[in-house]
């Protein structure tokens, strides 16, 4: 494995609008993943933390700004393209091959990096035995160590409990070699414990691998704890970016979460947004 | 009972067949096809050749259907392309059996290819109801390019020749079906331990996943659609070897219904479901005539009164089947296997 300063990709996301019709999801929102660090898109329900991923991943088109992988513009790159220059994601509804065994399941991760074609694969003799069996070599030694799956590995992952699914969501996206790892939620709906193993995992990666990590999530404690910077998104603006414990103290932020107490400070503010729109 | 399968290499444990039992069955398997010619008549033959085209139609559909996830109802079309081009090749050039048996495949792939292009937009019924459309359209072609399909007379072959060697026979054309069935069967069971296989299982359970992983979902979904189709028209084109000639009407819609009922009754998405599915539907409407040939001694008339019952039988059959049984025969043996493996103690 290579030093992790040159694993890790730098993310920028450059003034990136998104409207779908009239409404707008997105409006103008820049931050930046630095490479080999851990980043937390937080914010309210709808401020628009997951159809920014969706940008990033190349889901959807914004309508305005760019993202740059390593300072290259990949905004005309499709999903699969992205996938290729090694961005991962997870999904926030877990978006597993259900039918498959956990062990596929991870092993998909890798398709782009394979090379077996149609007709050494009908016959699965030479360069397709070898390379499948190199993969499974290394993900054992790399993922399903790593991450503590051993156990569960030829098990359908339809059978599998929450969180583990989670895990193997994670593993899947480590098989792509990722270089920039997009999270959506890697704890909702886990236990403290659950929470507590996917935290370690996460800073591992990080630690091992080198890689650059953006990830949405609800839980404070646990973006407060491992984020080494967290941008703040609400009604589709960044209010906020910094370091957690500034971004803890900013009285927007507070006011996003809980509200400022004042119905009509909030009407100023959306007339002002509308006006500015 | 068997607790577990040690394996001392990756390569071992990603084997097609990893337990002895099923090496065991495989070889039992492989000695019967060998030997079956010598001891059963040419009525016997003829049907497991019948059953063996139908296992290469039906696996190909599966490949598509049970594990791309992608409904066709116009495989009956492309095996038609395959056994029009065969027969037009073996007529009109003196190119060798083989040679053109592959380019009645291929044919058939770059047509399915083509019919596979609007799967990028449309899924489900919407796709059947396309294949269908499409499957008319060669239907029309099959009919009016008289030069080339001989119109609705069709084209009628001679013995096929293979290393000089004629295929007059069933007995004689056993031996060019069932190594290529074994072939191609294998050749499906291998695409499922590497990277293609893989990648079509995934556009079937989760096509945005798929596409995230970096699987160019519309270039898989035609490779999909081109193997399939290869696979029809190889079986389409021992088809036309088998019965030598092809009309239009060789190949009726039904013929389509039947192998997607095939793939469903065996077990999508199972490459031994396709298998058993294409025997079973071959063989139970022949089995059920076993059983009337059997009975009339005991009721007279025997034969009139239960041919129609045959067919509601066998229909009835399909139905409980799909009620009983949803994931199809091959749950069956699995269900089989584990028995076996924890033995004496139960499941």
């Amino acid at each position: 494995m290579s030093a992790p300063s040159d694993r890790g990709a730098t993310l920028e996301v450059e003034r990136v609008s998104l409207a779908f019709g009239g409404l707008k999801v997105l409006r103008d929102v820049s931050f930046k993943a630095e490479a080999g660090s851990v980043t937390a898109l937080i914010g309210p329900n709808g401020a628009g933390k997951t159809s920014m991923f969706n940008c990033i991943s190349g889901f959807y088109k914004p309508s305005q700004g760019r993202v740059l992988l390593d300072g290259k513009d990949v905004s005309n790159v499709k999903a699969h393209g992205r996938a290729a220059l090694g961005m991962a994601r997870s999904f926030q509804n877990i978006a597993l091959f259900r039918g498959m065994t956990v062990l596929d399941n991870i092993k998909l991760g890798r398709h782009t990096h394979l090379k077996t074609n149609i007709l050494q694969g009908l016959f699965h003799i030479g360069p397709a035995a070898r390379e499948e069996e190199a993969l499974r070599a290394e993900i054992e030694r790399k993922i399903i160590d790593f991450l503590e799956i051993d156990h569960i590995r030829n098990k359908p992952v339809a059978m599998l409990p929450y969180g583990l699914q989670k895990r193997v969501e994670l593993a899947r996206a480590l098989a792509m070699q990722p270089r920039i790892l997009l999270l959506d939620e890697p704890v909702a709906g886990m236990n403290r414990e659950e929470t507590e193993d996917m935290a370690r995992f996460i800073l591992d990666v990080k630690e091992e691998w080198g890689v650059t990590i953006l990830m949405v999530e609800h839980d404070m404690g646990l973006v407060m704890d491992i984020s080494d910077h967290v941008a703040v998104l609400n009604f589709g603006q960044k209010i906020a970016e910094g370091v957690p414990s500034v971004v803890q103290n900013d009285p927007e932020v507070a006011a996003a979460y809980l509200g400022s107490g004042d119905p009509a400070a909030l009407m100023r503010r959306l007339q002002a947004e509308e006006a500015g729109a | 009972m068997i607790i577990g399968t040690a394996k001392e290499s990756y390569r071992a444990d990603e084997a097609l067949l990893t337990t002895t039992p099923q090496r065991i069955w495989m070889a039992i398997l492989m000695a019967g096809l060998v030997a079956l010619p010598f001891f059963f008549n040419t009525y016997w033959i003829y049907l497991a050749c019948l059953v063996m085209i139908n296992v290469i139609a039906a696996t190909g559909l599966n490949v598509l259907t049970g594990f791309t996830g992608l409904v066709s109802l116009g495989h009956a079309a492309f095996m038609a392309v395959g056994a029009y081009a065969v027969a037009w090749l073996e007529k009109n050039t003196g190119l060798p059996l083989p040679v053109n048996l592959l380019a009645g495949g291929l044919l058939a792939a770059a047509v399915g290819v083509l019919v596979g292009l609007p799967s990028l937009r449309i899924k489900g019924l919407y796709l059947a109801i396309a294949t269908i459309a499409a499957s008319f359209i060669l239907h029309f072609i099959f009919i009016d390019w008289r030069s080339v399909t001989g119109g609705t007379a069709g084209l009628t072959l001679e013995p096929g020749r293979i290393f000089g060697f004629q295929l007059v026979e069933y007995r004689h054309l056993y031996w060019l079906i069932m190594p290529v069935t074994v072939l191609m069967v294998t050749g499906a069971a291998n695409l499922f331990r590497n990277r293609i296989g893989r990648a079509f299982i995934a556009i079937r359970d989760r096509d945005i996943s798929a596409e995230v992983l970096g699987i160019p979902i519309l270039r898989y979904k035609l490779l999909s659609f081109g193997l399939a189709s290869f696979y029809a028209g190889i079986a389409g084109g021992l088809w036309v070897l088998f019965f030598r000639v092809v009309t239009p009407e060789s190949f009726p819609l039904v013929t389509s219904i039947f192998l997607l009922a095939a793939v469903i009754v065996g077990g999508m998405g199972t490459i031994i479901g396709g298998v058993i599915g294409a025997l079973f539907m071959t063989m139970v409407p022949e089995l059920l005539r076993y059983v009337v040939d059997f009975l009339s001694p005991v009721i007279p008339n025997a034969s009139l009164i239960l041919s129609p019952v045959r067919t509601i039988v066998f229909g009835a059959l399909i139905v409980g089947f799909l009620v009983f049984e949803p994931q199809g025969l091959a749950e069956i043996i699995q269900r089989i296997r584990r028995f076996f493996r924890v033995w004496p103690f139960r499941t």
